[in-house]
């Protein structure tokens, strides 16, 4: 098998050295009754122009080539090109964690940088080396909320997304968390009397997302009013990290729990992608995740290193802050890469577009559908209410390989025929016209078959 | 190094003054030496009661991680700030760098513990092997 | 001595700053497509939310991105230049042609949500990819929601968890090996359960009688680890999990040293009910610096209705589709199906070895740890004598006698040009030199390692200080851990 470095000779001088007759003899440990003496059921070893061909199939099964109206926490965006030249590079890529500093500061110093960076750009104090995604991410922060606060319940907003509500409601079952569901008003932000109603003095935090699931800024302002007052503190989602280019972060939460996929993250049918959790100094003792701290060596050069380690699992086993050990490592730098490509004025630039772009194509979808929760500003993604179950419009669009909106029913039913548009920079002005023409179609024939209904009425 | 004998001990390394009815609790200078370099102790509030033989804290090292024992019950009245800013003060100088003050709330608790010399004679069999 | 060995050689390396220390206005590295439709003005559209300014994020040339992140790679030990002799770790050889089907088209770009008939071959790999290792662990059913091997113990406590509240008699305690690793005690506390640490006999195999002793009916679970982190296969796995059985108990498996048993016996023959595989580890997917990994948790049949929602399923007509209608599940355990771009590459490994293949490389991995046993025996001292799978564990005590420890002559082997060893468990063998080579190692490579051991155990007998004191040859060296977490720098401030 050509992954493995050994001829026939050198296993036999190896069994000799050791003195084993055959390899038999150092299976023996594992009982006879158990020892496999047939073939593994896989497929047959394949030669590696097979294994390209197999997933090139694939790879056309999946829809190659289309363009995408989809969001929902995972976002099309343009993957600079030396992204991937670097992260292949083999002193990357097949790197272990950085335990032995000596020969990890690549690793360690990239990981300083990216904290650093997260923390300019959400406007907290302390940043860990990633988390494995958004939703595992927010649902950490809660539990950092709960071990801080000492209290033991969360109000959470039902505009965080709906996968990640479910993620925090898996953690939370077997802490014995109760949850609460506050709902959104017609503005698409979180309901905030009923927030008020919500928080108890066993609430250990709110957890908010903004942008939210449906595009729209929440009033982080308001929320942390009322969540601080009442002993709480408040945890921000991030799901859409180029936002973060164009809108204010929240600079009033307590912990950031950020999605950091669209930054140069390919999107994968799903991961891996990159979480990460940003808060305030005095809270990082509390913090899960790796943390990577500057130091100097013996001679006084600056290095750097794990830090805080007592924290994590290796250390503090049951009392660990998490359990959290493998994290995102390589996909963190991918993030770290983008970050530096655009830098302070691109990202700014980047999200510029995003807004511009989603601005046009929600005023082109306005002439033919209703535009919902128009009274708070949004970033890259809104909401659209049809006459025709939107399934059906994009089953159509499918055909001209484009793939439409997300179908809310399943996620939100009393909002109907609505479904989720996302626009990036990659979005291009024909793709949007031709799926708002699409959108006049289908209203058109429904007033008619309407008309028509009422007209046989009428008769 | 000495161990003051007016002090009490525990088996598990923490010494205990007993000034009447109160009394300053610290870990002893066995302990600091085997965890080595210590970055961060977690201490209680003031105000905090004490279960004598449960767990009040902890002391860190960059490796690993020891949970203080009260050595005695009783509610604590005064924590030593300086050890948040300086713990390797513990380090230095671990039966002065004293970390909580208590009321006791049983003086006899402090009967059962080891005095300087059995804390000793302990503490060589322990590293005996 | 000199910086040279029959290994490694030093070097001149190039230094190179943080980024921000290069940044500078007006330096950019990006170039955006001019806009095909009107510009916003995002102060109108967003109002107070409008953010002005974006802090000290960098400003740099393309060309120093690159030579940054080039340098910075040079500083770092990687698999593609040597061995990392690192116990449990399982650092074998990353495919390149993983790496190359990753990046097709349709598969780095599909989204999570678009519709099912355009995701017909996200959902085969996934179907393929589950066939494969519910052949390869012996089990019946599979999730790969989990993001990483300690994600997957959690989702398999989970299970556990719902499994004995479905019989309306929930339990309270996991039992778990003191040779166990550190995740394994974190997670069952993350689902609530209280820990107890069952001992090891002198074999350091776990010891019956102390599992008869502990086994009742308040135990939920025994976390096993086989073979375990001493690198020795149960072998009286079929009476632990008749012990566990007989009192209602469930036996989880930590799949972390799967590496040993791979087309030779699957634990699901062996009594595991819920087990965890580490793709990053067994499978070839590559450790990347600290991650991506993933953690499928292989099942019994009896516990598939607790399964992470969605699972897999097949519909009539034939096509492939994600079933939600799962009343009985624990729940999600993390956005979208998983590290899916992990199971393609776990895919093709398993693809490129084919079952003959997968024997194969077990068998070499074995033959590796227990080459190494035998070149080592006699410099270092073997705790257990008990036969090594594909690991094997010596301790210090020899060493310990000129006062030089496990790390000191871990950052010794770095000098040899070579990554250390694991040193810091199982926390069975005080001074431990956990050691497992991995299949990927050629016999030239392997000699290299036993040369640099025995000449450290030798530097060790005439001149000790060289190896306390060591790295020699690093770029930095034996950087101040205390300062960093007495008073830690966690980000980079200007000025």
């Amino acid at each position: 098998m050509r992954y493995l470095p050994k001829s026939p000779a050198d296993r036999e001088a190896m069994l000799k050295a050791i003195g084993a007759r055959s390899i038999d003899d150092l299976f023996a440990p594992i009982p006879a009754e158990y020892r496999l003496n047939r073939d593994l059921k896989v497929p047959r070893q394949m030669a590696e122009s097979e294994i390209v061909d197999w997933f090139r199939e694939r790879s056309r099964e999946n829809g190659d080539g289309h363009a995408t109206f989809l969001g929902a926490g995972a976002y099309y965006h343009y993957r600079p090109v030396i992204i991937d030249s670097l992260i292949s590079r083999g002193e990357f890529l097949t790197a272990y964690t950085p335990y032995q500093a000596e020969i990890s500061q690549g690793t360690l110093q990239s990981i300083f940088e990216f904290q650093t960076m997260i923390c300019e750009l959400t406007g907290m104090e302390v940043a860990n080396a990633s988390m494995y995604d958004g939703s595992t991410a927010a649902a950490e922060a809660v539990m950092m909320a709960v071990r801080l606060t000492g209290r033991n319940s969360v109000a959470l907003a039902r505009s965080v997304h709906p996968e990640y509500r479910e993620v925090l409601e898996t953690y939370a079952f077997h802490q014995g968390m109760p949850l609460a569901t506050v709902p959104f008003t017609e503005s698409g932000r979180i309901n905030v009397q009923e927030l008020e109603n919500a928080i108890t003095s066993d609430t250990a935090c709110v957890l908010i997302q903004s942008p939210n699931f449906f595009g729209t800024i929440e009033d982080v302002e308001a929320v942390a009013e009322i969540a601080h007052r009442k002993g709480a503190m408040l945890v921000v989602s991030i799901a859409e990290a180029v936002s973060l280019g164009i809108v204010e972060p929240p600079r009033s939460a307590d912990v950031i729990a950020m999605e950091a996929q669209s930054f140069g993250v390919p999107l994968g049918f799903g991961g891996p992608y990159c979480g990460v959790i940003a808060t305030r100094e005095k809270y990082v003792r509390q913090m899960p995740g790796r943390l990577v701290g500057q130091t100097t060596d013996r001679s006084g050069k600056r290095g750097f290193v794990l830090t805080l380690a007592t924290r994590e699992q290796h250390i503090r086993r049951e009392k660990a802050t998490s359990n959290i050990c493998t994290n995102q490592a390589l996909i963190a730098l991918m993030v770290n890469i983008f970050m530096n490509v655009y830098g302070k004025v691109g990202l700014k630039e980047l999200a510029k577009q995003n807004l511009a772009k989603t601005a046009y194509a929600a005023g082109q979808f306005a002439k033919h559908g209703k535009i919902l929760f128009g009274s708070a500003p949004r970033f890259n993604e809104f909401v659209v209410q049809t006459s025709e179950d939107p399934l059906a419009i994009n089953a159509r669009l499918l055909g001209h390989k484009i793939v439409g909106g997300l179908p809310l029913k399943k996620f939100y039913p009393e909002l109907g025929n609505a479904s989720l548009w996302c626009c990036t920079e990659l979005s291009t002005r024909t793709v949007i016209d031709t799926a708002a023409g699409f959108l006049a179609e289908s209203e058109h024939s429904e007033k008619s078959a309407k008309v028509e209904t009422a007209e046989e009425v009428a008769r | 190094m000495p161990y003051p004998t007016d002090f009490k001990y525990t088996k598990e390394h923490e010494w205990i003054k007993a000034d009447g009815n109160t009394a300053t609790i610290g870990i002893t200078s066995h302990a600091q030496e085997s965890l080595g370099d210590i970055v961060f102790v977690d201490l209680p509030k003031v105000g905090t009661e004490l279960t004598v033989g449960k767990t009040f804290g902890s002391v860190e090292s960059v490796k690993a991680v020891s949970d203080l024992y009260a050595p005695a019950s009783g509610t604590v009245t005064e924590v030593n700030g300086d050890l948040a800013t300086a713990p390797e003060k513990i380090n230095k100088d671990a039966h002065s760098a004293w970390m909580l003050k208590i009321t006791l709330k049983n003086p006899g608790d402090l009967n059962s513990l080891l005095s300087a010399t059995d804390y000793e004679k302990f503490v060589a069999e322990e590293g005996g092997h | 001595m000199k910086h040279m060995t029959p290994k490694a050689t030093r070097n001149v390396s190039q230094n190179e700053g943080l980024i921000f220390e290069k940044s500078s206005p007006g330096k950019a590295a990006w170039r955006l497509a001019p806009l095909d439709v009107p510009a916003v003005n995002a102060g109108e559209l967003l109002g107070e939310s409008e953010r002005k300014d974006l802090g000290q994020l960098p400003e740099v040339s393309e060309i120093e991105i690159i030579r940054h992140f080039t340098r910075l790679s040079t500083w770092n030990y990687a698999i593609d230049l040597g061995m990392y002799p690192l116990g449990s770790c399982t650092m074998k050889y990353n495919p390149r042609v993983n790496e190359v089907v990753a990046r097709l088209d349709g598969i780095a770009n599909g989204h999570p949500y678009q519709p099912g008939k355009i995701s017909q071959g996200a959902l085969r790999i996934i179907e393929t990819l589950s066939d494969c290792l519910t052949e390869i662990t012996g089990m019946d059913a599979i999730t790969l929601q989990p993001a990483a091997g300690a994600h997957g113990e959690f989702t398999g406590l989970l299970i556990v968890r719902a499994f004995h509240d479905s019989k309306g008699a929930p339990r309270k305690k996991v039992l778990i090996p003191d040779s166990a690793h550190g995740t394994n005690p974190a997670t069952a506390a993350m689902v609530g359960y209280a820990v107890e640490n069952l001992k090891s006999n002198a074999s350091g195999m776990v010891d019956i009688a102390s599992l008869e002793a502990q086994m009742n009916e308040d135990v939920a679970a025994l976390m096993l680890t086989n073979p375990n982190t001493l690198g020795v296969f149960e072998q009286e796995i079929h009476k632990i999990a008749e012990i566990l059985h007989a009192k209602g108990g469930l036996l989880y498996m930590d799949g972390a040293n799967m590496n040993a048993l791979v087309g030779k016996v699957r634990p699901g023959d062996f009594g595991v009910d819920v087990m965890h595989l580490n793709l990053h580890k067994t499978f070839s997917t590559p450790h990347g610096g600290g991650g991506p990994g993933s953690g499928p948790v292989a099942i019994k049949k009896f516990l598939e209705p607790f399964l992470p929602k969605p699972v897999l399923t097949s519909k009539p007509d034939g096509t492939l589709d994600f079933d939600y209608d799962r009343p009985q599940s624990v729940g999600r355990v993390r956005s979208f199906y998983g590290n899916f771009g992990m199971f393609v590459r776990a895919l093709a490994y398993i693809l490129a070895n084919g079952p003959d293949g997968l024997r194969q490389t077990t068998e070499d991995a074995v033959l590796n740890a227990n080459y190494i046993r035998k070149g080592l025996e006699g410099a270092y001292d073997l705790p257990y004598s008990s036969p090594s799978m594909h690991e094997v564990v010596f301790s210090d005590k020899v060493q310990a006698k000129k006062n030089v420890r496990t790390m000191d002559i871990a950052k010794r082997v770095i000098d040899y040009g070579f990554h250390p060893y694991t040193t810091a468990f199982p926390l069975i063998v005080p001074g431990a030199l956990m050691i497992e080579p991995t299949e990927s190692e050629s016999k030239e490579e392997l000699d290299f390692f036993i040369e640099a051991m025995r000449a450290i155990a030798a530097e060790v007998e005439e001149d000790p200080e060289i190896v306390r004191t060591a790295p020699h040859s690093t770029r930095v060296a034996r950087l101040d851990e205390t300062a960093a977490a007495r008073k830690p720098v966690l980000r980079w401030k200007p000025g």
